[in-house]
């Protein structure tokens, strides 16, 4: 072999990936898996508890089963909660690579959903797939610029994202509440706050009412896909990914690479936003037709046990917001077919996330479903 | 105590950190382990302070074998270890620090802190290890703090003491102190591990000298007859040369010109005040000085990271005083950054992804915002190899990376592009003399290619090894130039500590 062909092999050698380890198998999966069922498990004690009885507390988690994935109906409600949650999801899960802690997509989804409304109502006699865009687009861009607010706030003043966007979620409530009350966009003759319907060209389609009018699944189901793909890509194959995650993992390092730090902030605060309004054009667009006071329903607050339980990636957020989008569509028909109250579907999503977040506690309390290994980390 | 360690082995999924290890420690003796980053020293001496388990082999305490199920079994049985990176609290006082966990208690479990402190003083007078008791740790400077975590250990009653790298984060004269510390302790019958991967300090220290090399014990030596180069060849594993060979520089066209520059600290204190030099291609110019004579603000200064206040920078002839970090990289300037841990890499991303931290958006790595992985993972593999970065994967994780690779990491992408000028602060700080000489070849040898080098550096070997022409900087001003290789250790430390500064 001549020294070129031994540095070729040398240089081969260190472009092997590694195998996925046993160990990330497992936390990936089975630390999951186990998690649900133990908070599904503490939930029943809690329905034992409050004195509900064993046969409704089998009937409820048969309903809960049931109402998520038991029925073309229950699948398509599933995927219609999921699609707003993992939007939303994917902006904070964005916002966490990058360093930042951004608890305002609830007031994002908010501004996104009423932009998108206004543009739903007001455009008379364009076509849907002129429509439709310009509707998803006027709810982005509304959420970004209501998070470049914090970003820009941050980056120049060094107010800390978590106060200011706590702060403009109670803005955009009152500030939606106030729109809502007056021309032009109260729905004439009323006098409760509600917008006026948006218009069919702007509607995201049905998907599936040609086979049951009831499903309620829209293409933002397809949207909700195409954008956890664009999220990778944007985060793990662009430049403007690898600055965003740089800022996060170390901003000293990111700063000497020669980034700049308050652009990235505005940036990051600006992309999230966009996402999380796109929840809110989403919920306009495809399952309301219209905007009332507090259409945003706490998904932006769920989204963040969304993009926690989904690790930050993408892909993890796309599961774990269809694993809440299960929840609730379960819990709801668990409230009918059982007579439980929803609320225990609280407890137990959070009970999920508490588990996720101690691996070592899921672990200690099933050592069965786990490999041994030797105690603590590689060391020097 | 005789504590013995025998046939350890432990492993880390597919790597042995430790391999048949043998060592005995004993009373009344200091045992010097050496070995480079990475070699497995630290993993060693967390077996045996109970903070893991040995995969294989026994530690037997005064003749009986003993099984550790935690740190609690080990400090029961007399082993305290004194971390490289403290434990204290740095609200708390010296003596709640030192009693922490286990805190002399009055009636109804009240703590009596006077009897805390009377615990500490005595200890403190016992083996002169001088510290007030009622001091704040974060008040006190970082060789008392040292002296508490040792309080500590002793006031647990531990009979064999361990020092993962103690003299790291000391001055050279918190070091004398604290080797008078280690042999008073000594000659109280303590047995201890003084763990490092600095030959003279073990030399100077050590009664007995192991050395651990990749796992395992490759040699055992002794002090009095020892030499550095016989030890650095063990701990390395082939011949080290301390002194770096150069040829006389050939300085050409001034290649960074610096002008009467003030630049201002994080409290708005000047701590670059009117300092005017020059950096021509092919030299090396070397700044001296003890820590925080502005040396950090100056270097901040120059590679765009701070603004200056006043005065002017020039590179090749182009004013840059307020271009861009980013605008500097690509005009050809390399930085090795002081703290490669703080600033230098970031620990959770591969090795691939700090290799292009500062060059990801050139075009032989992206087009438009897509980055092209395979060409940066390819480029990677080129230079870790060109470059002797120790590891099996670009996909490894920096942070698995030891001190030495990780500074290898960073000089390889600073020196793979294409410069005019590097500017290197503490090119070599904790990092194994195998790597310090690397590194230090790759500089000169940078330097012979026409490329202008400041380096600075708080090691004065390092500055008067390298350097063609010497700067002392002292509390924010140049006060003295030598010419490299004419100057005496005595002048230039004499300028670092500010003789002669006073006019």
């Amino acid at each position: 072999m001549t020294v070129n062909d031994r540095i070729d092999k040398a240089t081969g050698d260190l472009l092997k990936r590694a195998v996925v380890t046993r160990f990330e198998i497992e936390e990936l999966v089975v630390v999951p898996i186990f998690a649900v069922l133990i908070a599904l498990l503490l939930g029943g004690l809690t329905m034992v508890a409050t004195g509900v009885d064993l046969p409704t507390i089998g009937l409820s988690y048969a309903s809960l089963l049931q109402g998520s994935v038991g029925s073309l109906n229950a699948i398509s409600e599933t995927l219609t909660s999921a699609a707003p949650l993992t939007l939303a999801g994917l902006g904070i899960a964005l916002g966490f690579r990058a360093g930042l802690f951004n608890i305002g997509a609830e007031g994002q989804l908010l501004i996104g959903g009423m932009a998108a409304a206004v543009v739903g109502f007001s455009l008379q006699g364009v076509p849907l797939v002129i429509h439709l865009p310009l509707a998803l687009v006027a709810g982005m861009a509304a959420g970004a610029l209501w998070a470049s607010i914090a970003g820009w706030l941050r980056a120049a003043t060094g107010a800390h994202e978590v106060i200011s966007t706590i702060m403009l979620n109670l803005i955009s409530f009152r500030l939606v509440d106030y729109l809502l009350r007056n021309p032009p966009i109260q729905r004439p003759g009323r006098s409760d706050p509600i917008s006026k319907s948006i218009l069919e060209s702007s509607e995201l389609p049905a998907l599936l009412q040609w086979l049951d009018p009831n499903l309620r699944i829209h293409a933002g189901i397809i949207l909700t896909l195409i954008v956890v793909f664009v999220v990778y890509w944007l985060l793990f194959r662009t430049t403007i990914g690898f600055e965003f995650r740089s800022a996060g993992a170390n901003p000293d390092a990111a700063r000497y690479g020669g980034m700049r730090s308050g652009l990235i902030i505005v940036s990051v605060m600006a992309v999230a936003g966009a996402l999380a309004g796109l929840a809110g054009a989403n919920q306009v667009l495809g399952v309301l037709g219209r905007a009332s006071p507090g259409f945003s329903a706490g998904i932006g607050f769920d989204a963040i046990a969304v993009a926690l339980l989904g690790r930050g990636h993408p892909v993890g957020v796309l599961f774990a917001g269809l694993l809440f989008g299960a929840l609730e569509a379960g819990g709801r028909n668990m409230q009918v077919g059982a007579g439980v109250s929803i609320d225990l579907i609280t407890i137990i999503q959070a009970l999920i996330v508490v588990f996720i977040a101690a691996p070592m506690l899921v672990r200690t309390l099933f050592p069965f479903a786990f490999a041994k290994r030797g105690n603590q980390r590689e060391g020097s | 105590m005789e504590v013995e360690l025998r046939g350890i082995t432990k492993r880390f999924g597919p790597v042995v950190a430790n391999s048949d290890v043998n060592l005995t420690i004993r009373p009344g003796e200091i045992l010097g382990l050496l070995g480079e980053n990475g070699a497995g020293k630290t993993t060693l001496m967390n077996i045996l302070s109970g903070l893991y388990r040995a995969d294989e082999g026994e530690i037997i305490i005064d003749g009986k074998t003993v099984d550790f199920d935690g740190p609690g079994d080990a400090i029961a049985a007399g082993i305290g270890m004194v971390h490289q990176h403290f434990m204290l609290v740095p609200v708390f006082t010296v003596a709640e620090n030192v009693v922490l966990g286990v805190e002399p208690v009055g009636a109804l479990d009240r703590l009596d802190i006077e009897a805390a402190r009377r615990q500490v003083t005595d200890i403190s007078t016992q083996y002169g290890l001088e510290v007030d008791p009622n001091a704040i740790i974060e008040e006190i400077p970082v060789g008392l703090q040292q002296r508490v975590e040792i309080i500590k250990v002793l006031f647990r009653s531990a009979d064999v003491i361990v020092f993962d790298e103690p003299t790291a984060v000391l001055t050279p004269q918190e070091v004398t102190e604290f080797f008078g510390i280690i042999r008073s302790l000594r000659d109280a019958g303590k047995a201890l591990v003084f763990i490092t991967h600095k030959l003279h300090e073990v030399l100077e220290v050590a009664d007995r000298i192991s050395v651990l090399r990749a796992g395992q014990i490759v040699g055992e030596g002794d002090p009095k007859t020892s030499t550095d180069a016989e030890l650095a060849e063990l701990m390395v594993g082939r011949p080290v040369r301390f002194t770096v060979e150069k040829s006389p520089r050939k300085p050409g066209e001034t290649v960074l010109d610096v002008k009467d520059l003030h630049v201002l600290n994080e409290r708005d204190e000047v701590a670059v005040d009117g300092v005017s030099f020059e950096v021509r291609s092919g030299e090396v110019v070397g700044i001296a000085g003890v820590q925080g004579n502005g040396q950090t603000e100056l270097v901040e200064a120059i590679t765009g990271l701070r603004m200056p206040i006043e005065g002017t920078i020039a590179f090749e002839g182009h004013d840059i005083t307020r271009a861009s970090a980013r605008e500097r990289h690509r005009s050809g300037m390399a930085h090795i950054p002081e703290d490669r841990q703080r600033s230098g890499i970031i620990g959770t991303f591969n090795i691939a992804e700090n290799m292009v931290l500062d060059t990801y958006y050139d075009d032989r790595y992206s087009s438009g915002i897509n980055l092209r992985w395979p060409d940066i993972y390819r480029s990677t593999a080129e230079i870790v190899t060109d470059f002797d970065v120790r590891t099996n994967s670009v996909f490894s994780l920096a942070n698995h990376l030891s001190g030495g690779n990780q500074q290898k990491l960073v000089v390889a992408r600073e020196l793979s592009r294409d410069i005019k000028m590097m500017v290197a602060s503490q090119p070599t700080r904790g990092v194994d003399v195998g790597s310090i000489e690397y590194i230090h070849k790759r500089i000169i040898e940078s330097r012979d290619e026409g490329d202008g080098v400041l380096i600075v550096s708080t090691e004065l070997d390092e500055i008067m090894g390298l350097s063609d022409r010497i700067l002392v900087m002292f509390r924010g001003r140049i006060v003295a130039e030598f010419e490299g290789g004419k100057a005496g250790i005595q002048e230039i430390g004499l300028a670092m500590a500010g003789a002669g500064a006073a006019a």
